[in-house]
Order: C-alpha cells, then sequence, then structure tokens
C-alpha cells in the first residue's frame, strides 16, 4: 500500500499532503495564540489604571531578539532553496546558522531576560498608604503630567525584616524568593528594604515616565517598605501581576514552539542525509514544511515583541 | 513513506500485491496499528466502553436523586471499594455506598467530561470518521498514517489520566464539565499540587484535545488530497462532508481550550490569578492570589470551544443519518447540495454564537442581543438538513432496517431537542430556565436519542463491513424499541421539572424545597418524576445489555455478510469484507454521484458510485 501525493503535488489542488497538513496545523496555532492573546486584550482592557505596566521591557534586547528570529527565517528559507537545486552543503550550512540563531535566541531568554525578573522585586503599595510613600511614587506630579497612577516601588531587594520568636531581625536578603521561605517557615516579616529602580528614586524626572526597569538597572538609593503597607509583594514572577502572568505564558508557549522547531532542525541536520540520498525531492518538502512552521513561529514573536515591549 | 517522485496513486500492481501480503506482527497489526480501519475501531471500543462507563455515573447520580441519602442497593459495597470513602459514604441506616455531596459532584462533573470528550466524539468523529471515511473517498489508507497512530494513543494516555484522577485523594474533577472558575480554581487545592482532580483533568484535556487536533489535521487531508479519481467534490457521500466540517471546527475551536486550560494550570500550579478576580473572600478569608483576573474570561475561551463542540457532536451524526436514509429509502438525499451549503453555513455560525451560554453573566444587552441573533439564525440551516432528511423519505420504498429504525427515530428526536432550543436561544426566556433541568433536558435530546441513536445507525450499518458478519436483527429491533421507549422516559419529564424551576446541580433531587409554602416550592408533582426517570435509566441500561450481547456475540454467530449486503452505492461496499490493509482490490475510479439509487432503466435499484455508465443507456424504462 502506498499514500498517493506524499511527495509530488495533487494536479488539482497543487499541495502535497504534508504542506496542506501543516498549513492546517498552523491556522490551529493561529487559533491556539488568538485565544492567549484575547486573553490578553481582555485582561489588559480590565485591569485598574497604574495596574498594567508600559514600557517596563528591555525594548532594545527585545529588538535583537526580533531581529535573530527574522533572521533565522531568511537561512531556513535559503536553506530549502540550496536543497531545491541540490546544493547540499551549502543547505548544512544555512540549517547550521538556522539552529544557530534559534540558540542565540533561547540563550538571550532564558540566560538573561527570565532571570533578571525572578531576581527583581516589586511591592504593591495598598491605596490607603499611598501617601507615606509619595516621594517614591510621585503620584502628584503623574496627575499633573495626566499619566496613570502608581502603585508600585521596584528594585532589588537588599534586607528583610522579621521577627523570628519575638525577636526582631535582619537578613541579607539574597532573590526575592527568600520572601517565600520566611513565610513557609512562620516568620512574621516587617519590612522590606529595597534598591529601587530609577523611577522609585526621582520620581518626578521626566526621563523615568516609563518603567524601563531593565535597561538603567537599580539604584544605590534603599527605601524602606513597611509590610503592613503592602498589599503584595514579590518577584516579577508570573503570580505577580497579571503582566507577568500572560507574559510568561505567551513568551513561554512561545519558547517551548522554538525549542520543538530546534529538535527537529536537528534531527535533520544529524540524520537528514539518508533521506536525502534516498529521495531529495522529499527531504525537501521536509525542510519546507519545517520552515513554515518556523515562520510560524518567527510570525508570533513579531506580535510578542509589540504587544509586551513597545505598547 | 520513501517513494520514488514519480510514483503516483497508480503504481505496479505487483508491487502492491507484494506490500498487502507483507506480514505484520500483532502489535502492529492490532495495537500500535497505522491502519485507518483498526485505529477506527479502536477509538469504537474505548469511546463506547467509556459511554458506558459514564452512563453508569448517570445511573448513581439518578438513584441519588430519586433516593436522597440512600445508600445504593446491592453494589453500594462494591462502589465504596472502588471509588473511596470521599465518594460514597454511610447513610443514615449505616447501610454502605451512600452518594456523598462531594461525590455528587464529582460524578456529574466527570459524566458531562466522559460522554462528550470521551465517549460520543470518540466514536462519531473518530471511530466512523477513521472507519469510514477514507473507504467513501476512494482512498488507501489516512493521508498521514502514524499522525493517526500517534491520535489514538494520544487519546488513549487522556484516557488514562481521566480514569486514574479517580483514584487521587479528593477524587475527580468536581466543578462541572464546564470548569467554571473560580470554583474550579479553588477545587482540591488542600490536596497533592499535582495530584489532584482538577489538575489532572485539565492535563486530561491538554492530550485530548492534542489528539483531536492530530485527528482532524489528518481527516481534513484526507479529503482534499486523496479522493480517487472521478470523486470529484459533489460525487463525495454526504457523511465526507459532514466529517470535513466536522474536522474544521475541532482544528479551529478546540486550540482556544487548550490556551485557556494552560492558563487555569497557571492559576493553580504558579499562583497566577488569569480567573481569579480582585477580593475574593473563600471561606471568610481574604485569598493569596493577585487578583484582575476574570472568571468570565474562562467562559469565552470554554463556550468559544464547547459550542462549536455541539456541532461536532451532531454533524457526524447527521452524516450517517444521511447515508442510511439515502440507501434504505432507496433513493437520493432529497437536496443534496442544500445539505452541503447548509453544514458550511452551520459550521461558519457556530463560532459566532457561544455567548448564548453566558446570558447570566451580565455581559449587557447588546452583547447579548447580538448572541441572540446569530443564534436564532442557526436555526436555519438546521432546519434545511433536518427538512431535507425528512423530505429524503417521501416516495421510497423504505426498507425498516434496524440501522434505518435508529436513523428515522433521530428525526424527531433531534428536532424537539432543536425545537425546545428556541427559548433558551432567547435572552429574556433564557434567564428564567438557565440551570434547570429544562437546559439539560434540550441538549440531552440532541446528543441522547440523537446522536447516541445515530451512533447505534452507524454500528449496525457499517457492523458487516468491519466484522464480515450481520447483527442479529431480532435483537437489533429489541434494543431499538426498549431503547427509544426508556430514553423518552428519561429525559422527556426534565422539561416538566425545568419549567417547575428545578436547578440541574442539586443534590437531593429537590427534596429540600419539596415541602415549602413560599414561591420556591417545586411541589409534589416535580419530584414525583425523579423516580420515574431513575427507573426509566436502569431499564434503558439493561436494554444496553441486549446491545452488547448482539454487538459480541455477532462476532461469532452472526450471519455471513457479503462485500454489499445493503446493497448501497458508496465506494465502501465497493472492497473485500473486511477490507484488507489498502483497502481495495481493484483500481478505483468513480463515474456518478453518491446515491444513485432506483435509477430509471439501471437493470439494478442501486448503481455503485465506480461502476462505468452502461453503454447504452435504455430508451425507455423496460418494466414499470
Amino acid at each position: 500500500m502506498e499514500i498517493p501525493y506524499t511527495v509530488s503535488s495533487r494536479p488539482d489542488t497543487g499541495l502535497y499532503n504534508a504542506k496542506l497538513g501543516v498549513w492546517l496545523f498552523l491556522a490551529s496555532e493561529v487559533m491556539l495564540f488568538g485565544g492567549l492573546f484575547s486573553a490578553y486584550v481582555f485582561l489588559r482592557l480590565g485591569a485598574e489604571d497604574g495596574y498594567w505596566p508600559q514600557g517596563l521591557l528591555d525594548v532594545p534586547v527585545g529588538t535583537l531578539n526580533t531581529i535573530i528570529l527574522i533572521a533565522s527565517s531568511i537561512t531556513i528559507v535559503l536553506g530549502w532553496a540550496s536543497l531545491k537545486m541540490r546544493q547540499y552543503a551549502k543547505y548544512k550550512l544555512f540549517l547550521l546558522s538556522t539552529i544557530l540563531l534559534g540558540l542565540l535566541f533561547l540563550v538571550i531568554k532564558l540566560g538573561y531576560e527570565y532571570p533578571a525578573k525572578f531576581s527583581h522585586f516589586g511591592a504593591f503599595i495598598k491605596k490607603e498608604s499611598l501617601a507615606e510613600y509619595e516621594a517614591y511614587l510621585g503620584n502628584q506630579y503623574a496627575k499633573d503630567k495626566g499619566l496613570v497612577p502608581r502603585y508600585e516601588i521596584t528594585g532589588h531587594l537588599h534586607e528583610i525584616e522579621v521577627i523570628r520568636d519575638g525577636k526582631r531581625e535582619e537578613i541579607l536578603a539574597h532573590s526575592p524568593s527568600d520572601i517565600d521561605r520566611l513565610r513557609a517557615q512562620g516568620v512574621q516579616i516587617e519590612a522590606y528594604k529595597v534598591a529601587v529602580d530609577r523611577r522609585n528614586a526621582e520620581p518626578t524626572n521626566p526621563a523615568n515616565d516609563r518603567p524601563s526597569f531593565i535597561y538603567h538597572g537599580s539604584t544605590e538609593k534603599i527605601v524602606t517598605i513597611h509590610a503592613k503597607d503592602v498589599e503584595r509583594a514579590s518577584a516579577f514572577v508570573p503570580k505577580h501581576s497579571q503582566f507577568f502572568a500572560i507574559y510568561f505564558a505567551i513568551t513561554g508557549l512561545h519558547g517551548l514552539h522554538i525549542v520543538g522547531g530546534l529538535l527537529v532542525f536537528g534531527y535533520f541536520f544529524f540524520f537528514g542525509h539518508t533521506l536525502y540520498r534516498k529521495n531529495p525531492e522529499q527531504m525537501a518538502n521536509r525542510i519546507e514544511v519545517a520552515g513554515l512552521y518556523w515562520h510560524f513561529v518567527d510570525l508570533v514573536w513579531v506580535f510578542v515583541f509589540p504587544v509586551f515591549y513597545l505598547l | 513513506m520513501a517513494a520514488p517522485i514519480t510514483s503516483h496513486a497508480q503504481g505496479d500492481p505487483h508491487e502492491h500485491s507484494h506490500d498487502d501480503h507483507h506480514e505484520l506482527g500483532f502489535w502492529q497489526k492490532y495495537v500500535f496499528s497505522q491502519d485507518h480501519k483498526v485505529i477506527g475501531i479502536q477509538y469504537g471500543i474505548t469511546g463506547l466502553a467509556f459511554l458506558f462507563f459514564g452512563f453508569g455515573l448517570m445511573m448513581v447520580m439518578r438513584w441519588q436523586l430519586a433516593h436522597p441519602g440512600e445508600a445504593v442497593p446491592v453494589i453500594g459495597g462494591m462502589l465504596r471499594a472502588i471509588f473511596g470513602e470521599t465518594v460514597f459514604g454511610t447513610d443514615g441506616k449505616g447501610a454502605i455506598g451512600m452518594l456523598t455531596a462531594d461525590g455528587y459532584n464529582t460524578f456529574g462533573a466527570m459524566h458531562g467530561t466522559i460522554m462528550v470528550f470521551f465517549g460520543i466524539v470518540p466514536v462519531a468523529v473518530a471511530a466512523f470518521g477513521n472507519y469510514a471515511m477514507p473507504l467513501q473517498v476512494g482512498a488507501p489508507d489516512m493521508a498521514f498514517p502514524k499522525l493517526n497512530m500517534a491520535s489514538y494513543w494520544c487519546f488513549f494516555v487522556s484516557c488514562v489520566i481521566m480514569l486514574s484522577s479517580f483514584f487521587v485523594a479528593g477524587s475527580a474533577a468536581k466543578s462541572g464539565w464546564t470548569s467554571y472558575p473560580p470554583l474550579s480554581v479553588l477545587a482540591d487545592s488542600g490536596h497533592h499540587a499535582f495530584f489532584n482532580g482538577q489538575t489532572l483533568w485539565l492535563l486530561g484535556m491538554v492530550f485530548n484535545i492534542t489528539a483531536s487536533l492530530l485527528g482532524s489535521v489528518n481527516t481534513i487531508v484526507t479529503i482534499v488530497q486523496l479522493r480517487a479519481p472521478g470523486m470529484t467534490w459533489m460525487r463525495m457521500p454526504f457523511f465526507c462532508w459532514t466529517q470535513l466540517v466536522t474536522a474544521f471546527l475541532l482544528l479551529l475551536a478546540f486550540p482556544p481550550l487548550e490556551a485557556a486550560g494552560f492558563m487555569q494550570l497557571f492559576d493553580r500550579a504558579f499562583g497566577t490569578s488569569f480567573f481569579m478576580p480582585s477580593g475574593l473572600i473563600v471561606g471568610g478569608a481574604a485569598t493569596q492570589w493577585a487578583g484582575g483576573g476574570s472568571p468570565v474570561l474562562w467562559q469565552h475561551l470554554f463556550w468559544f470551544l464547547a459550542h462549536p463542540e455541539v456541532y461536532v457532536l451532531i454533524l457526524p451524526a447527521l452524516g450517517m443519518v444521511g447515508e442510511i436514509i439515502a440507501n434504505n429509502t432507496r433513493k437520493p438525499l432529497y437536496g443534496y447540495k442544500a445539505m452541503v451549503g447548509a453544514i458550511f453555513v452551520l459550521g461558519f455560525l457556530s463560532f459566532v454564537v457561544w455567548a448564548h451560554h453566558m446570558y447570566m453573566t451580565g455581559m449587557g444587552a447588546r452583547v447579548a442581543a447580538f448572541f441572540q441573533t446569530t443564534t436564532v439564525m442557526i436555526s436555519i440551516p438546521s432546519v434545511i438538513l433536518i427538512t431535507a432528511l425528512l423530505l429524503s423519505l417521501w416516495g421510497g420504498s423504505i426498507r425498516f432496517t434496524v440501522p434505518m429504525l435508529f436513523a428515522t427515530t433521530f428525526l424527531p428526536m433531534f428536532g424537539i431537542g432543536g425545537l425546545t432550543g428556541i427559548p433558551l436561544a432567547f435572552n429574556a426566556t433564557d434567564l428564567y430556565l438557565h440551570d434547570t433541568y429544562y437546559v439539560i433536558g434540550h441538549f440531552h435530546y440532541v446528543v441522547a436519542p440523537g446522536t447516541i441513536f445515530a451512533i447505534f445507525a452507524g454500528i449496525y450499518y457499517w457492523y458487516p463491513k468491519a466484522t464480515g458478519r450481520m447483527m442479529s436483527e431480532f435483537l437489533g429491533k429489541l434494543h431499538f424499541w426498549l431503547s427509544l421507549v426508556f430514553i423518552n422516559g428519561i429525559f422527556f419529564p426534565m422539561f416538566l421539572q425545568g419549567m417547575l424551576g428545578m436547578h440541574r446541580r442539586w443534590y437531593d433531587g429537590g427534596a429540600t424545597y419539596e415541602g415549602l409554602s413560599h414561591a420556591y416550592s417545586l411541589g409534589k408533582t416535580g419530584l414525583e418524576w425523579n423516580s420515574f426517570m431513575a427507573t426509566s435509566a436502569f431499564l434503558l441500561g439493561a436494554a444496553q445489555l441486549i446491545f452488547i450481547y448482539n454487538f459480541f456475540g455477532s462476532l461469532f454467530t452472526g450471519k455471513k455478510a457479503g462485500r454489499n449486503p445493503w446493497d448501497s452505492t458508496t465506494l465502501e461496499w465497493d472492497t473485500p469484507t473486511p477490507p484488507p490493509h489498502g483497502n481495495f482490490d481493484k483500481e478505483i475510479t468513480v463515474y456518478r454521484g453518491p446515491y444513485e439509487y432506483s435509477v430509471p432503466g439501471a437493470s439494478k435499484d442501486f448503481s455503485p458510485q465506480s461502476e462505468p455508465p452502461e453503454n447504452e443507456p435504455a430508451a425507455a424504462p423496460a418494466k414499470h
């Protein structure tokens, strides 16, 4: 038994099976990411003013990642074209560049962007206590300038003041996850001492109207935030806020798609030669189909970048 | 598939026979099979087993509704041994096996989940779609046999996860088959962080969705690419059209639920608050969630799947009924082209009606008006389909075979289900009927005596092709008449109870509200139906034993069936019985439409699609 049109195209549709299959798969992927992006819209529209950060993420790094992914899309097309011309060595080179570019994207994402968030700290101040922290929030300035109100003080966690066994102690914090660890031990947290970001150090400086915490880094200025004034405090992890929840959900799923694509390309890189010798046209088809998927993953990022980094 | 570039369907016949005789081992042939027919049967058996299991859950619930707080007789102890003490407690008289309130919720949630996602969709879509559709379009197999196998085993994993969730601490999911947050996010939070009912439910659904995505890609590619020469679009059997539209619905509607499932997992595992509103108080204490999320977001994402899902349940049923009606009336389907058009309109509209499930969420009158309009519009293609099927009966010489009995009964049953939906489509009346037994009655008429009867019709119809033997006609008819009576005995009183205001999730069947003198009293009449419905349910269950016996017994004792026992025209009857791996024993070319029955002047009353036109068409009908 033999399935027709696995390699050559069916005359009336002009497609071979796998190509139609991958287009359909991508249609369902559009709906998958569409569901998540519509959740983004829903949550953002429903968010109270001041609880959705704008301009928080590192734009230059995001731009770099965009360029890397677009470049990898170009190299995979060139690889497919080389296969069509039966230039195997050239194809291998282009495939290798695609894989390396994909890996570079992941290294930037997992080696820099995610860890920077996990080590950063933010505390939302209760509305009734906002006045006490006006020096760091600058709500009057924001109001005068027509900006959204500010509820959060961010920076690097320096020390945590706690009461353990009835005694006041100051603990040097290594990371914001220490908070959860201390809470789990049943220790009562009194205050957080935070080396704040520029925006909280100079809240009335127009250069700090957008938070952009990563690019500038924290200042030397230490601010004490009392736990009784805090609505909630944590690292920039998914549970920190709606923004980070949907950010990690979408970029995480996108990252998994990158990993999936790299596995396929890696398989072709190491084990593709057998098929190429047997049936070079089918090999080219496979790269075309995998390439279509890769373009889609690239396209998702083209939506992620403006939606999270720029808007 | 290391095929040379030039080889097409028309390969060397010697090569074919060589391939056909290539012997596969037992595991490759029957377990990890890539043959679409074996996979179809695997899906069918698994799905039927789940249908019976889901029905069993319902029988226990019906007992509880009819006899609140009484232990299940006879098997109570056994049920407790299986499902544990969370689900089955001890009643007031000390008898073991009373369904607890938590257990009732668990059974209710799992009944819905299992019937829809593990019973009907696997049987109606995956089993018949896999078995019959490639044969009907004249394909040697599905377009991607390995993907097909992956689809079944992905589904199998989801089945194992779902069933195993009954045996974790706290038992299986208990937030309804819709899993509405915040209830579902909070549920089972005291138990193991991962091995708890709701988390396993979400995980099982993710696997289930993946399986149906793989299957739907396969179905569409097979229909578009692998139609035999001459099988033009308008010569395709109606069943294949319904499978095509169904596959598109699954392909496009399921991913948003997958996204929502991921988000609910995030809420449960990482403490995000996608679906958790600000300031949620549970048990008198503020919750730890950051807040700002929206429970309504889940409802939107869920119903964006779950409304098209209704048509996923219905369309293949309509397809099967169409095949069987054409075959047994010995005449073409009335308005075949209009029916094809109607299912496309139906498929499209099903994507823009989802929020009619959410009139009670306070989403606003304008939004409700929009969804009310689209919902009423969807009745137009539905009525076209039912009318066309009804008119197909007109003037036919009807053979009342067992498949035909089930297929014709589908029409009025689906009709009741459809017509009772109209008051639910309108915002004003739905506000009263929402979440009452009226709703339960409505959609059960659509899927139980509707789709499940069509499934039975399909089983009786294609069984001889798959096994080479006929099912017993007498037992089939007995099964039909008993099922018809008892299934109505369960579902019709639901309309009456619903209009009296009985809520769908009451654990005691409304006993709390019976004696009340104020406006919320249900009165005695509403409650008396409970024991009638329970009796009907047990008798319906007993009637299915006849089917089970017939299904397995006929494998050995059934009358031998030839290639074409029903004198049918479509291509699946042009194969050896049962069809071998690779399906056809000759080159297939299609010369005519799918339902050329009783063609004037033809030598017999059916003209198979693959039969070339007779060279000399008779000038005048020979005998009439």
